[in-house]
């Protein structure tokens, strides 16, 4: 059955570029902000570093909706960043995602840097490297690691609903392109309007799109 | 430490089966009041549900029938959608056309005026389109087209998302562009997004009434329960859902359900439910005067044919 006869492909379309963009954009940008933070934290040894990471474990686990409303209360007209006018835009999306993608990337990718075997370390230090060359091989040892976290993090990121709904407002225009409407949000709302097959052909589209970009970062990681 | 992991499992489990017992019990529970030993399945909108409206009728029902009634509350696509599944014995919905295509295919049958509410256009309290100064739904909403100012659509194919269609097809315009965003969502939500976007948009009375102390929107069109144009009236029809074609519906207790909503009893039930002090739905069913078209879907002998 082709796609046409289910739905608009411009809607289908649209929809998948607002998807990718928000989540792309919310991943980079968490990418950039947890990365340092991991690996300041992996390699330094400081007092309260457990209750640093016992943090970030928790943010891992935090429920998209509540970010959502956070985020919201923010950005709403009367809230304090209302004169930016964020409110109901794909730029709203991207700081949900990434608050809700940053603890996650930072979280695994901690949990590589520091499982690098001491010995690797070791034996780096033994052939008089310094300390930036004993960073840098834990790094390269490290990197299936922080890949992986990165990937999780645009999991989660594409694959939530909660604060999407919320701070996006699931808006499309006329014409059927979106303005905020993503994968997940117009999975409900064409579940709820009993489009089922439209809904099965998202969430189809949805999985295939996680499958590619796990193959494209696997691929370029050297696998 | 094994042995204290399948402890936790086990607990664990038992939890979950408790709490799935718990809910199944919670229906049997409810349904040991009934004496015909059934339920009745309804398919309606959310605005009869989300006013209380719903669990007051039914209640009533309850006590003159003895069965209960399980109402499922969606927008009223879904619920007709539901309703040619089979999925409920009869069906409360608010969009004539909806209703009137469901019977010329069958789906329904002994459709019946039940009561009606109104529509309101709200919007920005500056209104820039100047809304308020208009006194039909087709020049408001030609005001706001041409002022391009945003207008927030429910773009749910609801009873509203239909009404406020019917509105754009009477003033000859095709809405569209950056000012008009469909939210796909119920109409609380819609609201609240008109609200913080600073947006025009079109509301059941009820539902608009229920969320005035939230929301920054100014009703600027009245509907015609305050003297507003016809064409925002909200009317409800109630139908049975055709058992020869579903035979899996109780088509017996469907109909008992429309005998009492639409009987004086029923009627008076509705006119008397109010919320903040004010009655959100007025009957309709009972009028000495012929009115044959609340039994057909309309102008059925001068177009059946038409879709």
């Amino acid at each position: 059955m082709p796609l046409e006869s289910i739905a608009e492909p411009n809607y289908l379309r649209s929809i998948i570029r607002i998807s990718l963009t928000v989540s792309l954009t919310a991943v980079a940008l968490s990418t950039l902000l947890s990365l340092p933070i991991a690996f300041l934290v992996g390699f330094a040894d400081f007092r309260g570093k457990r209750l640093v990471t016992a943090v970030i474990n928790t943010g891992m686990g935090f429920p998209s909706v509540v970010v959502g409303l956070l985020v919201l209360l923010a950005i709403s007209n009367n809230g304090p960043l209302g004169s930016l006018n964020l409110v109901y835009t794909p730029e709203a999306m991207i700081i949900s995602q990434c608050i809700l993608a940053a603890p996650v990337i930072t979280g695994v990718a901690l949990s590589a840097v520091e499982s690098v075997d001491d010995t690797v370390r070791n034996a780096a230090y033994g052939i008089g490297g310094t300390r930036t060359d004993v960073a840098l091989i834990t790094l390269k040892e490290a990197r299936y690691g922080v890949i992986t976290g990165i990937l999780a993090g645009f999991g989660r990121a594409v694959s939530e609903v909660g604060s999407v709904l919320i701070v996006g407002g699931n808006i499309a225009y006329a014409d059927g392109t979106s303005k905020t409407r993503t994968i997940t949000t117009a999975i409900t709302f064409e579940t709820r309007r009993g489009e089922f097959e439209t809904a099965l052909v998202l969430g189809a589209v949805l999985l295939v799109l996680v499958l590619l970009v796990n193959g494209l970062v696997l691929r370029l990681g050297g696998r | 430490m094994e042995y204290r992991r399948r402890e936790m499992l086990g607990a664990g489990v038992a939890g979950i089966a408790a709490a799935v017992s718990g809910c199944l019990g919670g229906r049997n529970a409810e349904s040991d009041g009934s004496i015909t030993g059934e339920e009745l399945a309804l398919a309606t909108t959310t605005s009869t549900y989300d006013t209380g409206l719903l669990d007051e009728v039914n209640e009533a029902f309850q006590e003159r029938f003895g069965t209960p009634v399980a109402a499922n509350a969606q927008g009223t696509g879904k619920a007709i959608e539901s309703a040619r599944n089979g999925n409920a014995d009869v069906i409360l919905v608010h969009a004539r056309s909806q209703e009137d295509e469901f019977m010329r295919d069958g789906y329904g049958v002994n459709r019946r005026d039940l009561m009606f509410n109104d529509f309101v256009v709200v919007g920005p309290s500056d209104d820039p389109a100047g809304v308020s100064e208009t006194e039909q739904a087709t020049a408001a909403f030609d005001a706001i087209a041409s002022a391009r100012a945003t207008f927030t659509s429910r773009g749910d194919d609801s009873g509203t998302h239909t009404k406020e269609r019917v509105v754009w097809n009477e003033a000859g315009l095709e809405p569209g562009g950056e000012w008009y965003q469909e939210t796909g969502s119920g109409m609380g939500d819609t609201l609240t997004v008109a609200s913080e976007s600073r947006a025009y948009t079109l509301a059941d009375r009820g539902t608009y009434l229920s969320m005035q102390d939230n929301v920054d929107l100014e009703l600027l069109l009245q509907g015609p329960i305050e003297g507003g144009p016809a064409l925002l009236a909200n009317p409800y029809g109630i139908m049975a859902i055709n058992p020869e074609i579903h035979s899996n519906v109780n088509y017996q207790l469907a109909m008992a359900y429309i005998g009492f909503v639409t009987s004086p009893d029923g009627q008076a039930v509705i006119e008397e439910f109010t919320a903040n002090d004010q009655q959100l739905f007025y009957p309709e069913a009972l009028a000495e005067d012929p009115d044959f078209q609340q039994y057909v879907p309309e102008g059925w002998q001068s177009n059946a044919d038409e879709d």
